[in-house]
Protein backbone atom coordinates (compact mmCIF):
# COMPACT_ATOMS: atom_id res chain seq x y z
CA UNK A 1 0.00 0.00 0.00
CA UNK A 2 2.68 2.02 0.91
CA UNK A 3 4.45 1.75 -2.37
CA UNK A 4 1.54 2.48 -4.42
CA UNK A 5 1.19 5.98 -2.45
CA UNK A 6 4.68 6.92 -3.15
CA UNK A 7 4.39 5.97 -7.05
CA UNK A 8 1.27 8.21 -7.18
CA UNK A 9 2.94 11.18 -4.93
CA UNK A 10 6.16 10.70 -7.47
CA UNK A 11 3.69 10.55 -10.63
CA UNK A 12 1.92 14.38 -9.78
CA UNK A 13 5.32 15.50 -8.72
CA UNK A 14 7.21 14.76 -12.13
CA UNK A 15 3.82 16.11 -14.18
CA UNK A 16 4.58 19.01 -11.79
CA UNK A 17 7.83 19.72 -13.39
CA UNK A 18 6.47 19.47 -16.89
CA UNK A 19 5.86 22.60 -18.54
CA UNK A 20 2.09 23.12 -19.05
CA UNK A 21 0.14 22.46 -22.18
CA UNK A 22 -2.40 25.33 -22.16
CA UNK A 23 -2.37 27.29 -25.05
CA UNK A 24 -3.98 30.74 -24.15
CA UNK A 25 -6.37 31.06 -27.03
CA UNK A 26 -6.83 34.40 -27.73
CA UNK A 27 -3.05 35.32 -27.10
CA UNK A 28 -1.50 32.07 -28.41
CA UNK A 29 -3.07 30.14 -31.09
CA UNK A 30 -1.87 27.05 -32.63
CA UNK A 31 -1.71 26.46 -36.62
CA UNK A 32 -4.55 24.80 -38.19
CA UNK A 33 -4.12 21.81 -40.06
CA UNK A 34 -3.10 22.36 -43.97
CA UNK A 35 -6.26 21.02 -44.99
CA UNK A 36 -8.64 22.68 -42.71
CA UNK A 37 -11.81 24.46 -43.72
CA UNK A 38 -12.49 27.88 -42.55
CA UNK A 39 -13.49 30.95 -43.97
CA UNK A 40 -13.35 31.22 -47.62
CA UNK A 41 -10.35 32.93 -49.11
CA UNK A 42 -10.90 34.57 -52.88
CA UNK A 43 -7.57 33.82 -54.31
CA UNK A 44 -5.58 35.93 -56.98
CA UNK A 45 -2.86 35.22 -60.12
CA UNK A 46 0.77 36.21 -59.16
CA UNK A 47 0.46 39.20 -61.32
CA UNK A 48 -2.84 40.38 -58.94
CA UNK A 49 -5.85 39.66 -61.11
CA UNK A 50 -8.72 37.59 -59.06
CA UNK A 51 -8.73 33.94 -59.91
CA UNK A 52 -12.74 33.96 -60.21
CA UNK A 53 -14.10 34.51 -63.42
CA UNK A 54 -17.80 34.27 -62.08
CA UNK A 55 -18.94 31.25 -63.50
CA UNK A 56 -21.30 30.45 -60.51
CA UNK A 57 -20.26 26.77 -60.55
CA UNK A 58 -19.71 27.50 -56.47
CA UNK A 59 -23.17 28.89 -56.27
CA UNK A 60 -24.25 25.37 -57.88
CA UNK A 61 -22.45 23.27 -55.73
CA UNK A 62 -23.29 24.51 -52.80
CA UNK A 63 -25.80 22.27 -51.24
CA UNK A 64 -27.40 24.80 -48.83
CA UNK A 65 -27.06 27.68 -51.18
CA UNK A 66 -24.81 30.13 -49.48
CA UNK A 67 -22.81 31.76 -51.83
CA UNK A 68 -24.19 34.70 -54.01
CA UNK A 69 -22.50 35.75 -57.58
CA UNK A 70 -23.08 38.81 -59.48
CA UNK A 71 -21.20 38.13 -62.52
CA UNK A 72 -19.86 41.03 -64.84
CA UNK A 73 -18.23 41.87 -67.95
CA UNK A 74 -14.39 42.55 -67.87
CA UNK A 75 -13.32 45.81 -69.09
CA UNK A 76 -10.49 44.64 -71.61
CA UNK A 77 -8.42 47.80 -71.46
CA UNK A 78 -8.52 47.01 -67.29
CA UNK A 79 -9.70 43.70 -66.45
CA UNK A 80 -10.23 42.21 -63.46
CA UNK A 81 -9.69 38.88 -63.83
CA UNK A 82 -8.26 36.93 -66.88
CA UNK A 83 -11.41 35.90 -68.30
CA UNK A 84 -14.55 37.34 -69.96
CA UNK A 85 -16.33 38.39 -66.59
CA UNK A 86 -15.29 38.52 -63.21
CA UNK A 87 -17.45 38.07 -59.81
CA UNK A 88 -18.51 41.72 -59.21
CA UNK A 89 -20.02 40.61 -56.43
CA UNK A 90 -19.22 37.39 -54.06
CA UNK A 91 -21.15 37.37 -50.95
CA UNK A 92 -21.19 34.04 -48.31
CA UNK A 93 -23.33 33.47 -45.87
CA UNK A 94 -21.44 32.23 -43.30
CA UNK A 95 -24.10 31.41 -40.98
CA UNK A 96 -25.93 28.63 -43.44
CA UNK A 97 -22.28 27.61 -45.11
CA UNK A 98 -21.48 24.37 -43.70
CA UNK A 99 -17.78 23.99 -45.05
CA UNK A 100 -18.01 20.66 -46.89
CA UNK A 101 -15.34 22.35 -49.70
CA UNK A 102 -18.08 21.45 -52.83
CA UNK A 103 -17.48 24.95 -53.84
CA UNK A 104 -13.31 25.14 -53.90
CA UNK A 105 -14.56 21.34 -55.86
CA UNK A 106 -16.48 23.06 -58.48
CA UNK A 107 -13.97 25.80 -58.94
CA UNK A 108 -12.97 25.81 -62.55
CA UNK A 109 -9.62 28.13 -61.59
CA UNK A 110 -9.07 27.44 -57.82
CA UNK A 111 -10.22 30.65 -57.05
CA UNK A 112 -12.19 29.29 -53.90
CA UNK A 113 -10.77 27.08 -51.20
CA UNK A 114 -11.57 26.95 -47.40
CA UNK A 115 -9.12 29.09 -45.46
CA UNK A 116 -7.49 28.70 -41.78
CA UNK A 117 -9.66 31.40 -40.25
CA UNK A 118 -12.19 29.62 -37.77
CA UNK A 119 -12.93 32.09 -35.76
CA UNK A 120 -16.01 33.74 -37.04
CA UNK A 121 -18.55 34.70 -34.26
CA UNK A 122 -19.91 37.91 -34.91
CA UNK A 123 -22.23 40.35 -32.69
CA UNK A 124 -24.07 40.99 -35.85
CA UNK A 125 -26.19 38.84 -37.99
CA UNK A 126 -25.90 41.21 -40.93
CA UNK A 127 -21.28 40.96 -40.70
CA UNK A 128 -21.74 36.79 -41.21
CA UNK A 129 -22.50 37.78 -44.39
CA UNK A 130 -18.64 38.32 -45.98
CA UNK A 131 -18.46 40.36 -49.30
CA UNK A 132 -15.51 39.51 -51.58
CA UNK A 133 -13.49 42.31 -50.30
CA UNK A 134 -13.44 40.40 -47.30
CA UNK A 135 -13.24 37.16 -49.05
CA UNK A 136 -10.19 38.40 -51.75
CA UNK A 137 -6.77 37.69 -51.11
CA UNK A 138 -5.18 41.00 -50.48
CA UNK A 139 -3.24 42.70 -53.06
CA UNK A 140 -1.46 46.18 -53.15
CA UNK A 141 -3.44 47.38 -55.99
CA UNK A 142 -6.75 46.29 -54.15
CA UNK A 143 -8.54 48.90 -54.44
CA UNK A 144 -8.07 49.48 -58.22
CA UNK A 145 -9.12 45.90 -58.64
CA UNK A 146 -12.39 46.24 -57.04
CA UNK A 147 -15.06 47.45 -58.73
CA UNK A 148 -17.70 50.02 -58.11
CA UNK A 149 -19.97 48.90 -54.85
CA UNK A 150 -23.19 47.57 -57.03
CA UNK A 151 -26.47 48.62 -55.35
CA UNK A 152 -28.59 45.14 -56.06
CA UNK A 153 -27.28 41.84 -54.31
CA UNK A 154 -28.78 39.58 -52.33
CA UNK A 155 -26.71 38.41 -49.11
CA UNK A 156 -26.87 34.45 -49.63
CA UNK A 157 -30.30 33.68 -49.75
CA UNK A 158 -30.76 31.05 -51.89
CA UNK A 159 -34.45 31.94 -52.53
CA UNK A 160 -33.12 35.40 -53.22
CA UNK A 161 -31.00 34.08 -56.27
CA UNK A 162 -34.23 33.60 -58.59
CA UNK A 163 -35.41 36.91 -57.65
CA UNK A 164 -34.08 39.22 -60.30
CA UNK A 165 -34.02 41.76 -58.77
CA UNK A 166 -32.55 41.13 -55.30
CA UNK A 167 -32.43 44.00 -53.48
CA UNK A 168 -29.95 45.49 -50.99
CA UNK A 169 -28.05 42.73 -49.32
CA UNK A 170 -28.44 42.80 -45.30
CA UNK A 171 -24.57 43.32 -44.90
CA UNK A 172 -23.99 46.02 -47.52
CA UNK A 173 -27.54 47.80 -45.59
CA UNK A 174 -25.77 47.23 -42.75
CA UNK A 175 -22.66 48.82 -43.73
CA UNK A 176 -24.64 51.68 -45.11
CA UNK A 177 -26.17 52.74 -42.12
CA UNK A 178 -23.43 52.43 -39.42
CA UNK A 179 -21.13 54.53 -41.44
CA UNK A 180 -23.71 57.51 -41.93
CA UNK A 181 -25.47 57.12 -38.33
CA UNK A 182 -22.22 55.40 -36.18
CA UNK A 183 -23.11 51.88 -34.87
CA UNK A 184 -24.60 51.12 -31.68
CA UNK A 185 -23.26 49.66 -28.73
CA UNK A 186 -24.91 46.58 -29.02
CA UNK A 187 -28.07 44.74 -30.43
CA UNK A 188 -31.24 46.67 -29.01
CA UNK A 189 -34.39 45.13 -28.93
CA UNK A 190 -36.26 45.33 -32.04
CA UNK A 191 -32.82 45.02 -34.27
CA UNK A 192 -32.78 42.14 -36.57
CA UNK A 193 -32.41 39.01 -34.73
CA UNK A 194 -33.66 40.74 -31.49
CA UNK A 195 -37.05 40.34 -29.88
CA UNK A 196 -38.79 43.50 -29.77
CA UNK A 197 -40.18 42.93 -25.92
CA UNK A 198 -37.75 40.96 -24.57
CA UNK A 199 -39.50 38.77 -21.22
CA UNK A 200 -38.04 40.26 -17.70
CA UNK A 201 -37.94 37.79 -14.73
CA UNK A 202 -39.36 39.48 -11.65
CA UNK A 203 -39.09 37.94 -8.68
CA UNK A 204 -42.09 36.61 -6.66
CA UNK A 205 -42.72 38.95 -3.97
CA UNK A 206 -41.41 37.61 -0.70
CA UNK A 207 -41.13 38.18 2.92
CA UNK A 208 -38.46 34.79 3.15
CA UNK A 209 -35.99 36.72 1.25
CA UNK A 210 -33.13 37.16 3.31
CA UNK B 1 -0.87 43.78 32.33
CA UNK B 2 -2.61 40.89 30.80
CA UNK B 3 -0.56 37.53 31.20
CA UNK B 4 2.62 38.50 30.37
CA UNK B 5 2.17 41.08 28.01
CA UNK B 6 0.36 45.00 28.27
CA UNK B 7 -3.22 44.91 26.71
CA UNK B 8 -1.80 46.73 23.73
CA UNK B 9 0.67 44.36 22.94
CA UNK B 10 -1.77 41.63 22.87
CA UNK B 11 -4.18 43.67 20.61
CA UNK B 12 -1.93 44.40 18.07
CA UNK B 13 -0.77 40.84 18.39
CA UNK B 14 -4.66 40.05 17.94
CA UNK B 15 -4.99 42.03 15.19
CA UNK B 16 -1.95 40.76 12.89
CA UNK B 17 -2.90 37.34 13.49
CA UNK B 18 -6.58 37.54 12.24
CA UNK B 19 -5.86 39.65 9.35
CA UNK B 20 -2.76 37.51 8.56
CA UNK B 21 -4.81 34.19 8.61
CA UNK B 22 -7.26 35.42 6.68
CA UNK B 23 -5.20 36.92 4.18
CA UNK B 24 -2.72 33.62 4.12
CA UNK B 25 -6.04 31.73 3.83
CA UNK B 26 -6.90 33.93 0.89
CA UNK B 27 -3.71 32.86 -0.95
CA UNK B 28 -3.95 29.25 -0.24
CA UNK B 29 -6.68 29.26 -2.48
CA UNK B 30 -4.80 30.86 -5.07
CA UNK B 31 -1.45 28.36 -4.28
CA UNK B 32 -3.89 25.43 -4.28
CA UNK B 33 -5.56 26.49 -7.40
CA UNK B 34 -1.68 27.19 -8.66
CA UNK B 35 -0.39 23.56 -7.54
CA UNK B 36 -3.46 21.77 -8.68
CA UNK B 37 -3.05 23.11 -12.50
CA UNK B 38 0.50 22.61 -12.60
CA UNK B 39 0.13 19.20 -11.46
CA UNK B 40 -2.80 18.53 -14.39
CA UNK B 41 -0.26 20.26 -17.12
CA UNK B 42 -2.17 23.46 -16.63
CA UNK B 43 -1.75 27.06 -15.84
CA UNK B 44 -3.95 28.19 -13.24
CA UNK B 45 -5.40 31.22 -12.27
CA UNK B 46 -3.02 34.50 -14.43
CA UNK B 47 -5.51 36.72 -15.69
CA UNK B 48 -6.13 38.67 -12.25
CA UNK B 49 -2.78 40.99 -11.83
CA UNK B 50 0.58 39.80 -12.50
CA UNK B 51 0.45 36.24 -12.16
CA UNK B 52 -3.37 36.10 -11.26
CA UNK B 53 -2.44 37.27 -7.85
CA UNK B 54 -5.21 39.25 -7.25
CA UNK B 55 -7.28 36.82 -7.82
CA UNK B 56 -7.98 36.12 -4.07
CA UNK B 57 -8.98 39.87 -3.92
CA UNK B 58 -11.39 39.09 -7.20
CA UNK B 59 -12.70 35.85 -5.01
CA UNK B 60 -13.61 37.91 -2.07
CA UNK B 61 -15.23 40.97 -3.81
CA UNK B 62 -17.04 38.70 -5.48
CA UNK B 63 -18.24 36.21 -3.00
CA UNK B 64 -19.06 39.49 -0.51
CA UNK B 65 -21.39 40.82 -3.49
CA UNK B 66 -23.48 37.94 -4.04
CA UNK B 67 -26.59 37.59 -2.97
CA UNK B 68 -27.56 35.99 0.14
CA UNK B 69 -29.53 33.20 -0.75
CA UNK B 70 -31.07 30.91 2.03
CA UNK B 71 -33.33 27.82 1.36
CA UNK B 72 -36.88 29.15 3.20
CA UNK B 73 -37.13 26.65 5.76
CA UNK B 74 -33.97 27.20 7.29
CA UNK B 75 -33.59 27.13 11.27
CA UNK B 76 -32.70 31.07 11.46
CA UNK B 77 -30.03 31.66 14.41
CA UNK B 78 -28.35 28.36 13.42
CA UNK B 79 -28.34 29.12 10.28
CA UNK B 80 -25.79 31.66 10.58
CA UNK B 81 -24.03 30.14 13.97
CA UNK B 82 -22.76 27.68 11.95
CA UNK B 83 -20.18 29.77 9.22
CA UNK B 84 -19.34 31.55 11.60
CA UNK B 85 -17.92 29.52 13.75
CA UNK B 86 -16.34 27.90 11.09
CA UNK B 87 -14.17 30.72 10.21
CA UNK B 88 -14.48 31.49 14.26
CA UNK B 89 -12.99 28.56 15.86
CA UNK B 90 -10.47 27.29 13.22
CA UNK B 91 -8.56 31.60 14.19
CA UNK B 92 -8.79 31.10 17.65
CA UNK B 93 -6.59 27.96 17.41
CA UNK B 94 -4.11 29.74 16.18
CA UNK B 95 -3.54 32.37 19.56
CA UNK B 96 -1.59 29.67 21.39
CA UNK B 97 0.70 28.65 18.94
CA UNK B 98 3.96 29.78 19.53
CA UNK B 99 6.14 31.31 16.42
CA UNK B 100 9.27 32.02 18.46
CA UNK B 101 10.67 34.33 21.35
CA UNK B 102 12.85 37.05 20.80
CA UNK B 103 14.42 39.51 23.76
CA UNK B 104 14.23 42.98 23.12
CA UNK B 105 15.68 45.16 25.10
CA UNK B 106 15.19 42.79 28.20
CA UNK B 107 11.46 42.77 26.99
CA UNK B 108 10.64 39.02 26.49
CA UNK B 109 8.55 38.86 23.42
CA UNK B 110 6.30 36.03 22.50
CA UNK B 111 5.01 35.19 18.99
CA UNK B 112 2.13 34.24 20.50
CA UNK B 113 -1.12 35.82 21.31
CA UNK B 114 -1.78 33.96 24.45
CA UNK B 115 0.76 31.99 26.65
CA UNK B 116 -0.84 28.46 28.37
CA UNK B 117 0.53 25.65 30.20
CA UNK B 118 -2.17 23.54 28.65
CA UNK B 119 -2.02 25.18 25.11
CA UNK B 120 -2.41 22.06 23.67
CA UNK B 121 -5.31 21.06 25.14
CA UNK B 122 -6.62 24.43 24.16
CA UNK B 123 -6.05 23.96 20.59
CA UNK B 124 -7.65 19.97 20.77
CA UNK B 125 -10.89 21.79 22.66
CA UNK B 126 -10.94 24.34 20.13
CA UNK B 127 -10.87 22.63 16.97
CA UNK B 128 -13.07 20.68 17.92
CA UNK B 129 -15.67 23.08 18.32
CA UNK B 130 -15.14 23.54 14.12
CA UNK B 131 -17.41 19.83 14.11
CA UNK B 132 -20.63 21.86 15.37
CA UNK B 133 -20.33 24.65 12.26
CA UNK B 134 -19.56 22.03 10.10
CA UNK B 135 -22.90 19.83 11.50
CA UNK B 136 -25.19 23.06 12.45
CA UNK B 137 -24.88 24.18 8.92
CA UNK B 138 -26.00 21.11 7.33
CA UNK B 139 -28.76 20.16 9.87
CA UNK B 140 -29.89 23.83 10.31
CA UNK B 141 -30.57 24.35 6.41
CA UNK B 142 -33.11 21.77 6.10
CA UNK B 143 -31.72 20.06 3.09
CA UNK B 144 -30.99 16.26 2.32
CA UNK B 145 -27.59 16.80 1.00
CA UNK B 146 -26.43 19.04 3.31
CA UNK B 147 -27.98 16.99 6.28
CA UNK B 148 -25.80 14.12 5.01
CA UNK B 149 -22.92 15.71 4.80
CA UNK B 150 -23.07 17.04 8.11
CA UNK B 151 -23.84 13.25 9.87
CA UNK B 152 -20.69 12.42 7.65
CA UNK B 153 -18.65 15.09 9.34
CA UNK B 154 -19.44 14.66 12.70
CA UNK B 155 -18.96 11.42 12.60
CA UNK B 156 -15.71 11.74 10.85
CA UNK B 157 -13.98 14.69 12.85
CA UNK B 158 -15.10 12.95 16.08
CA UNK B 159 -13.38 9.26 15.07
CA UNK B 160 -9.89 11.09 13.66
CA UNK B 161 -10.17 13.89 16.78
CA UNK B 162 -9.55 10.27 18.81
CA UNK B 163 -6.39 8.89 16.46
CA UNK B 164 -5.08 12.72 16.44
CA UNK B 165 -5.27 13.02 19.71
CA UNK B 166 -3.49 9.54 20.74
CA UNK B 167 -0.51 10.38 18.20
CA UNK B 168 0.00 13.35 19.68
CA UNK B 169 0.34 11.95 23.42
CA UNK B 170 3.59 10.54 22.32
CA UNK B 171 5.42 14.11 22.03
CA UNK B 172 3.37 14.89 25.37
CA UNK B 173 5.37 12.19 27.13
CA UNK B 174 8.77 13.61 25.23
CA UNK B 175 8.18 16.52 26.21
CA UNK B 176 7.12 15.85 30.03
CA UNK B 177 4.80 18.87 29.47
CA UNK B 178 1.45 20.60 27.46
CA UNK B 179 3.06 23.96 27.13
CA UNK B 180 3.86 24.36 23.34
CA UNK B 181 6.49 26.69 24.07
CA UNK B 182 8.02 23.98 26.28
CA UNK B 183 7.45 21.21 23.54
CA UNK B 184 9.31 23.27 21.04
CA UNK B 185 12.02 23.26 23.85
CA UNK B 186 12.36 20.18 23.98
CA UNK B 187 13.62 19.53 20.70
CA UNK B 188 16.60 21.22 20.94
CA UNK B 189 18.53 18.51 20.12
CA UNK B 190 16.41 16.40 18.39
CA UNK B 191 12.90 17.58 16.19
CA UNK B 192 10.46 14.70 17.75
CA UNK B 193 9.75 13.45 14.18
CA UNK B 194 13.15 11.43 14.77
CA UNK B 195 11.97 9.77 17.96
CA UNK B 196 8.03 10.12 16.82
CA UNK B 197 8.08 8.84 13.15
CA UNK B 198 4.95 6.76 13.39
CA UNK B 199 2.81 9.41 15.63
CA UNK B 200 4.26 11.96 13.38
CA UNK B 201 2.50 9.59 9.99
CA UNK B 202 -0.68 9.02 12.25
CA UNK B 203 -1.27 12.90 12.80
CA UNK B 204 -0.69 13.78 9.88
CA UNK B 205 -3.16 11.43 8.01
CA UNK B 206 -5.49 12.03 10.45
CA UNK B 207 -5.12 16.12 10.09
CA UNK B 208 -6.65 15.91 6.45
CA UNK B 209 -9.49 13.93 7.73
CA UNK B 210 -9.86 17.03 10.09
CA UNK B 211 -9.23 19.40 7.57
CA UNK B 212 -11.87 17.06 5.25
CA UNK B 213 -9.61 17.55 2.76
CA UNK B 214 -9.01 15.10 0.18
CA UNK B 215 -8.23 11.78 0.18
CA UNK B 216 -10.72 12.11 3.32
CA UNK B 217 -13.16 14.92 2.00
CA UNK B 218 -15.83 12.62 2.37
CA UNK B 219 -18.37 15.73 4.19
CA UNK B 220 -17.90 17.26 1.10
CA UNK B 221 -17.64 14.79 -1.47
CA UNK B 222 -19.02 17.04 -4.64
CA UNK B 223 -20.17 13.39 -7.10
CA UNK B 224 -22.27 12.57 -4.43
CA UNK B 225 -23.18 15.15 -2.17
CA UNK B 226 -23.07 17.95 -3.95
CA UNK B 227 -20.75 19.95 -1.57
CA UNK B 228 -22.49 18.37 1.09
CA UNK B 229 -22.44 20.42 5.00
CA UNK B 230 -22.49 23.97 3.05
CA UNK B 231 -24.55 22.86 -0.26
CA UNK B 232 -26.99 25.23 0.70
CA UNK B 233 -24.74 28.42 1.68
CA UNK B 234 -23.72 31.19 -0.91
CA UNK B 235 -22.36 34.20 -0.92
CA UNK B 236 -19.78 35.24 1.61
CA UNK B 237 -21.45 32.50 4.44
CA UNK B 238 -20.31 30.35 1.83
CA UNK B 239 -17.29 32.27 2.04
CA UNK B 240 -16.56 31.36 5.95
CA UNK B 241 -16.63 28.10 5.66
CA UNK B 242 -14.44 28.08 3.03
CA UNK B 243 -12.16 30.52 4.75
CA UNK B 244 -12.44 28.14 7.49
CA UNK B 245 -11.38 24.87 5.94
CA UNK B 246 -8.07 26.95 4.52
CA UNK B 247 -7.14 28.14 7.95
CA UNK B 248 -7.90 24.95 9.37
CA UNK B 249 -4.92 23.63 7.00
CA UNK B 250 -2.54 26.37 8.35
CA UNK B 251 -3.58 25.36 12.28
CA UNK B 252 -3.01 21.54 11.76
CA UNK B 253 0.09 21.76 9.74
CA UNK B 254 1.38 24.67 12.36
CA UNK B 255 0.56 22.03 15.15
CA UNK B 256 2.47 19.18 13.43
CA UNK B 257 5.23 22.37 12.90
CA UNK B 258 5.46 22.60 16.74
CA UNK B 259 5.14 19.43 18.13
CA UNK B 260 6.84 17.39 15.58
CA UNK B 261 8.97 19.51 13.29
CA UNK B 262 10.97 21.55 16.41
CA UNK B 263 8.78 24.80 15.57
CA UNK B 264 10.73 28.06 15.25
CA UNK B 265 13.86 26.30 15.74
CA UNK B 266 16.44 26.41 12.56
CA UNK B 267 17.44 22.88 10.90
CA UNK B 268 20.65 22.40 12.44
CA UNK B 269 21.45 24.63 15.72
CA UNK B 270 24.72 26.48 14.16
CA UNK B 271 25.34 28.94 11.80
CA UNK B 272 24.22 30.03 9.63
CA UNK B 273 21.04 28.31 10.26
CA UNK B 274 20.00 30.35 13.22
CA UNK B 275 20.58 33.46 11.39
CA UNK B 276 17.39 33.28 10.19
CA UNK B 277 14.77 34.14 12.62
CA UNK B 278 12.91 31.94 14.33
CA UNK B 279 9.78 33.06 13.09
CA UNK B 280 10.42 32.80 9.48
CA UNK B 281 12.06 28.97 10.11
CA UNK B 282 8.41 28.24 11.86
CA UNK B 283 6.58 29.66 8.94
CA UNK B 284 8.99 28.01 6.15
CA UNK B 285 7.99 24.75 8.10
CA UNK B 286 4.24 25.39 7.72
CA UNK B 287 4.76 25.96 4.06
CA UNK B 288 6.35 22.79 3.18
CA UNK B 289 3.63 20.65 5.11
CA UNK B 290 0.60 22.70 3.31
CA UNK B 291 2.43 22.39 0.15
CA UNK B 292 2.07 18.58 0.97
CA UNK B 293 -1.39 18.90 1.89
CA UNK B 294 -2.06 20.09 -1.74
CA UNK B 295 0.18 17.34 -3.37
CA UNK B 296 -2.02 14.58 -1.54
CA UNK B 297 -5.13 16.04 -2.33
CA UNK B 298 -4.45 16.40 -6.44
CA UNK B 299 -2.96 12.82 -5.87
CA UNK B 300 -5.32 10.24 -4.46
CA UNK B 301 -8.81 9.66 -5.28
CA UNK B 302 -11.45 9.78 -2.13
CA UNK B 303 -12.29 6.88 0.23
CA UNK B 304 -15.07 4.79 0.45
CA UNK B 305 -17.21 5.67 3.86
CA UNK B 306 -16.79 2.79 5.44
CA UNK B 307 -13.11 2.47 4.27
CA UNK B 308 -12.49 6.03 5.78
CA UNK B 309 -13.57 4.83 9.16
CA UNK B 310 -12.32 1.45 8.94
CA UNK B 311 -8.93 3.34 8.53
CA UNK B 312 -9.37 5.67 11.67
CA UNK B 313 -10.75 3.35 14.04
CA UNK B 314 -8.48 0.30 12.98
CA UNK B 315 -5.53 1.34 12.29
CA UNK B 316 -4.76 5.06 12.96
CA UNK B 317 -5.89 3.97 16.66
CA UNK B 318 -4.40 1.04 17.24
CA UNK B 319 -1.50 2.34 16.25
CA UNK B 320 -1.26 5.50 17.87
CA UNK B 321 -2.42 3.37 21.05
CA UNK B 322 0.93 1.10 20.18
CA UNK B 323 3.08 4.46 19.85
CA UNK B 324 1.89 5.12 22.97
CA UNK B 325 3.16 2.07 24.84
CA UNK B 326 6.27 2.00 23.41
CA UNK B 327 6.91 5.46 23.72
CA UNK B 328 6.24 5.23 27.53
CA UNK B 329 7.86 2.11 27.97
CA UNK B 330 11.01 3.87 26.75
CA UNK B 331 10.99 6.85 28.67
CA UNK B 332 10.12 4.82 31.81
CA UNK B 333 13.00 2.77 31.68
CA UNK B 334 15.93 4.95 30.77
CA UNK B 335 14.47 7.43 34.15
Amino acid sequence: MIKELVLGLRFTITQMLRKPLTVQYPEEQKPVFPRHRGRHILHRYDNGLERCIGCELCAAACPVGCIYVLAAENDPKNPVSPGERYAERYEINLMRCIYCGYCAEACPTEAITLGPQYDLAEYRRERTVVTKAELLESWPRFAQARGPASPVGAGADSTARADPDPGISPRVAWDAAETAHGAPEAPQPGDLGVPTHVPTVTEPESRDRR
Amino acid sequence: MIGQDYWWVLLIKAVVVVLGLTTIAAYLTYAERKVAARIQLRLGPNRVGPFGLLQPAADAVKLLFKENAAPANRDRLLYLVGPSLAGGAAVLAFAVIPMGINNWFNYQFHWDIAHFNVGLLFILGVTSLGVYSLFLGGWSANSKYSLLGGLRSSAQLISYEMAVSFALIGTIILAGSLDLEQIVGAQQQTWFIVLQPLAFVLYFSGAFAETNRAPFDLPEAETELVAGYHTEYGSMRFGLYFLGEYVNMVIVSSIATTLFLGGWLPLFPFHPFDWIPGPLWFLGKVVVLLFFMMWVRWTFPRLRYDRLMNFGWKVLLPLGLLNILITGTVVALRA
